[in-house]
């Protein structure tokens, strides 16, 4: 029929995606399970899915990922992958004995209508095992939403099938989002120094960066206790970082964007814990916010080390305000990584002259107006965009830096500019899991670098090679 | 190992323990934490070489965000290759089709990057939804006059290897639509080479120094127009044989073409490899001109090659990489450089491969078909491997266990192949087994 039907444009000026600047669903939900203690991620679908994504998490992280597959087939395409879920449930129990099997869709099996929660349900009625492990169970196909919406369906999706409710106890739940393994060393650090008993889900500061070993784990050590997960009903408060997350409405979805919830929303509405949702503490003004908020809630004294710490980058951005000030930055990656990289930028004098995603959520431009006071009408913000997109605004443009993943280094080697890598992934450096991004710290970090790059690239273009700045 | 995975026991051997042929080209358990991909990977992987082409993914993001310039093939010329197009599919076009949205998104692709011809790639959910890619194929050669050429390589349909079936199906369309260019008389096609790290280029000057003309290395530095007159050549020439095999064979029975295999790894396979063109050529002068080629570059290599094995001998190394073919060569490079195999296996090896690797190991060698990392890391534990060989995907495992590692996929960025890879290949291994950071390991 296709062969001669005169066809409708979808849009006049449709084109595919170019180097898509986002990944599919059941990645983000993998890295999520990996933060969960004692779980082992299956991808229910085809067998290239998760090797696919093994591969890229391995690229980045640089340590052994095992997530299993469901490895279909044709004939479980056509008669419904219920043989291969069970069995590949059974095959992990035997393999790793897990405390968590989280069990990831896909393109695949959601369209083909496959009912995961009976599989499982089927699993526990047919076996003879004693002890079975917790199942968490993540709605994830490719055509919905990017990685970040996998990653926090299956946050929220853990909390919603494990957390409980009772008396209220002093801990706080923090939902970090998709953040570096060092990243949440240094949350956890923040709230040790506070004194504050707190559960952060998920918790892959271990599982994805692993010391040496002396024989190989099956699952690594670390993460979220299944405990922990059940006691998230019963904190005081949450904090959760990131204010896009996966609330978009754009993400390509048929049904109502307003169904997908957060962990946090869904523990506020079901069991009364207050959210706090804040942009990730990158900046001195979200920092400010996320410590201000821990002192708040615990009653607790921002403790003297982080009033220096931020004393130190005050200080560092006075000595180096001149070097970026009015430089014209390309922002680009996870939206609530985005949104906090520009409000950084901001506060610095950066002028962020794009901000984009290949996320779709339709609310990066308002987020990016709100925590970005100075110039704000200068900032474009593009959602659904991809590298060729950015590619082609860099040669029109020609901003003076780009600052994002690796992805976009054959820009920036393009146009002969600098590219500060952070955020995921980092594929052609070593080292991507231990950057750090947040606190007064981590800004610390990047400010430096930022800097130096700018300096650098001045220093490495001037005739005579100075030795002083 | 006392964990097995249940049905896993058949596709490992111990050579001088185990009597019984190895099981092989089955699918993977459900469950397994499988370092196979799928046919879509197999079918993308093939073709990814061919520079000026339109490689387009129909399917959502991840499946063309995955294979984003993940092979280290150059070329000489353009790079469309190494951008990647996908439909992005949404929901919407899940439930409604999404042929329009293929349709203009060909359109568009082809007017914006003029391709000399295009590949569409089906994913997994192509085969659910029912679009009809090959429908729309066919209007779009119609209207822009290049040829745009289905792959049904739907992830689910089978394992990576029916995707290189897919794959030189799709090139075997090509193939013989050039009617009018001629080629010299002593002319081959090299078929498997994906000029990795400039490989093929170094390999074509051999057989150029020896007279021999290549028409067309398909799959490295590969181009549409040298692809339409593969046909012309006397001989093919397969490396890798695990994914090219199936067009050799389509080209024999089609054009009566010959083909033989051979391997550019490690200096005795590699010689063979002239060797054997000379020989098939009947010419006394081309073999005469191989000699000196091996001569010369043997007496250039051999000496610098020394002082690796110096420091290498006794040595123990773990083999686990994606074709048999290739692992067969490893163990003679590394017998080369005095290095014992003590775990070999491969993801897609065949029965003849796996009985010619047990032949050429040495006793106690485990062989192990589509292993996983659970027992990857028990085999190199066991048996005390010095120096893992794989791909990016094992490394972190060697990493881990505190064991050498040397990176022999397709995504490494030395070449590995020919006299000069020699060297590379002893350098690599030698910066590996031999940097004094394991110390720290215990």
């Amino acid at each position: 029929m296709i062969e001669n039907a005169s066809i409708i444009k979808s849009t006049p000026e449709y084109t595919a995606t170019r180097n898509a600047c986002k990944l599919c669903a059941p990645l983000g939900a993998s890295v999520a399970f990996k933060g969960i203690r004692g779980c082992v991620p299956i991808i229910h679908g085809g067998q290239g899915c998760a090797t696919y994504i093994r591969r890229y998490l391995i690229s980045h992280y640089k340590e052994p990922v095992d997530i299993a597959s469901s490895n279909f087939t044709e004939e479980s395409t056509i008669f419904g992958g219920g043989a291969n879920c069970l069995a590949a449930i059974e095959n992990v129990i035997s393999q790793y004995q897990p405390e968590v099997i989280g069990m990831a869709t896909t393109c695949l099996s959601e369209t083909i209508g496959d009912d995961v929660k009976f599989y499982i349900q089927n699993f526990k009625d047919l076996t003879d095992r004693e002890t079975l492990p917790h199942f968490i169970t993540a709605s994830t196909p490719s055509y919905q939403g990017s990685h970040i919406d996998g990653f926090h369906e299956a946050v929220a999706s853990a909390v919603k099938s494990i957390a409980e409710g009772g008396e209220k106890g002093e801990h706080l739940n923090i939902f970090p989002g998709f953040v570096s393994p060092e990243d949440l060393r240094q949350i956890k650090t923040i709230l040790e120094d506070f004194t504050i008993p707190s559960i952060l889900l998920p918790d892959y500061s271990e599982t994805l960066d692993n010391p040496i070993w002396d024989s190989y784990h099956r699952i690594p050590e670390g993460g979220t206790p299944i405990e922990s997960v059940k006691k998230c009903g019963s904190a005081c408060a949450s904090i959760e970082l990131g204010t896009i997350l996966n609330k978009g409405s754009l993400s390509g979805r048929v049904k109502n964007s307003a169904l997908a919830t957060t962990a946090a929303e869904y523990l506020q509405e079901s069991f009364g814990v207050e959210n706090h949702r804040m942009p990730l503490p990158l900046g001195v003004s979200n920092c400010d916010h996320f410590f201000e908020t821990l002192s708040q809630l615990s009653g607790k004294e921002i403790p003297m080390k982080y009033t220096k710490e931020r004393g130190r980058l005050i200080d560092s951005y006075v000595d180096g305000h001149k070097y970026v000030f009015g430089k014209r930055a390309v922002v680009y990656g996870e939206e609530d990584l985005v949104v906090a990289l520009s409000s950084f930028l901001n506060e610095i004098g950066i002028e962020v002259a794009l901000a984009a995603s290949g996320g779709e959520s339709g609310r990066l431009e308002e987020e990016i107006r709100k925590y970005c006071p100075e110039n704000t009408a200068e900032i474009t913000v593009q959602n659904g965009y991809d590298y060729e997109m950015i590619h082609e605004w860099c040669i029109e443009n020609k901003p003076d830096i780009l600052i994002g993943n690796s992805k976009a280094y054959y820009i920036a080697r393009e146009l002969g500019i600098p590219i500060v890598r952070c955020g995921f992934p980092i594929h052609d450096r070593i080292g991507g899991q231990r950057i750090k991004h947040v606190g007064y710290n981590g800004t610390q970090e990047l400010f430096d670098q930022i800097v130096n790059e700018l300096i650098g690239y001045k220093q490495d273009h001037s005739e005579v090679g100075y030795k002083y700045m | 190992m006392n964990e097995m995975l249940k049905g896993r026991k058949s596709q490992i051997v111990t050579k001088g323990q185990d009597d019984v042929a190895i099981a092989c080209g089955k699918a993977s358990i459900a469950g397994s934490v499988s370092q196979r991909a799928c046919v879509f990977c197999g079918s993308r992987v093939v073709l990814y070489p061919i520079a000026d082409a339109l490689h387009l993914i129909h399917g959502p993001v991840g499946c063309a965000a995955y294979t984003w310039d993940i092979r280290g093939s150059l070329s000489s010329g353009p790079q469309l290759h190494r951008l990647s197009f996908t439909t992005d599919l949404k929901e919407k076009e899940v439930v409604f089709g999404g042929e329009t949205r293929l349709y203009n998104a060909l359109i568009s692709l082809i007017d914006n990057y003029k391709p000399k011809a295009a590949f569409v790639y089906a994913t997994c959910i192509v085969g659910v939804i029912g679009d009809d890619m090959e429908a729309v194929c066919r209007r779009v050669t119609r209207e822009k006059g290049i040829d745009v050429i289905p792959l049904m390589s739907e992830g689910f349909n089978g394992t990576k290897k029916d995707g290189y079936k897919i794959a030189c199906a799709a090139l075997s369309k090509l193939i013989g639509t050039d009617q009018t260019s001629v080629v010299p008389e002593h002319s081959i096609n090299i078929l498997g080479d994906f000029n990795l790290a400039g490989e093929l280029w170094m390999l074509a000057e051999y057989y150029r120094r020896m007279g021999v003309n290549m028409v067309a290395c398909m799959t490295g530095d590969g181009r549409i127009d040298d692809v339409r007159k593969a046909h012309k050549a006397k001989l093919n020439v397969v490396q890798c044989s695990g994914s090219m095999t199936y067009l050799a064979k389509d080209m024999e029975d089609k054009y009566g073409i010959p083909f033989m295999k051979v391997s550019y790894f490690g200096i005795e396979d590699m010689s063979d490899a002239l060797y054997e063109v000379a020989r098939f050529f009947k010419s006394d002068e081309m073999m005469q001109k191989a000699r000196e080629l091996v001569r010369e570059e043997l007496s250039k290599l051999l000496p610098e090659l020394q002082k690796y094995r110096a420091q290498l001998e006794g040595k123990k190394a773990a083999i686990y990489v994606g074709g048999a073919f290739k692992a067969i060569s490893l163990v003679k490079a590394l017998r080369l450089l005095g290095m014992k195999t003590v775990v070999v296996g491969s993801q897609t090896g065949n029965q003849d491969d796996y009985n010619l690797l047990k032949e050429l190991c040495d006793e106690g060698t485990i062989i192990v078909d589509d292993s996983n990392p659970n027992e990857l890391s028990e085999f190199v534990k066991q048996t005390g491997a010095n120096l893992f060989i794989g791909g990016v995907k094992e490394r972190p495992i060697a990493f881990k266990l505190g064991l050498g590692f040397c990176d022999h996929n397709h995504e490494r960025k030395e070449a590995l192949a020919g006299y000069e890879g020699m060297l590379n290949f002893a350098k690599e291994v030698h910066a590996s087994v031999c940097s004094p950071v394991w110390k720290f390991m215990k």
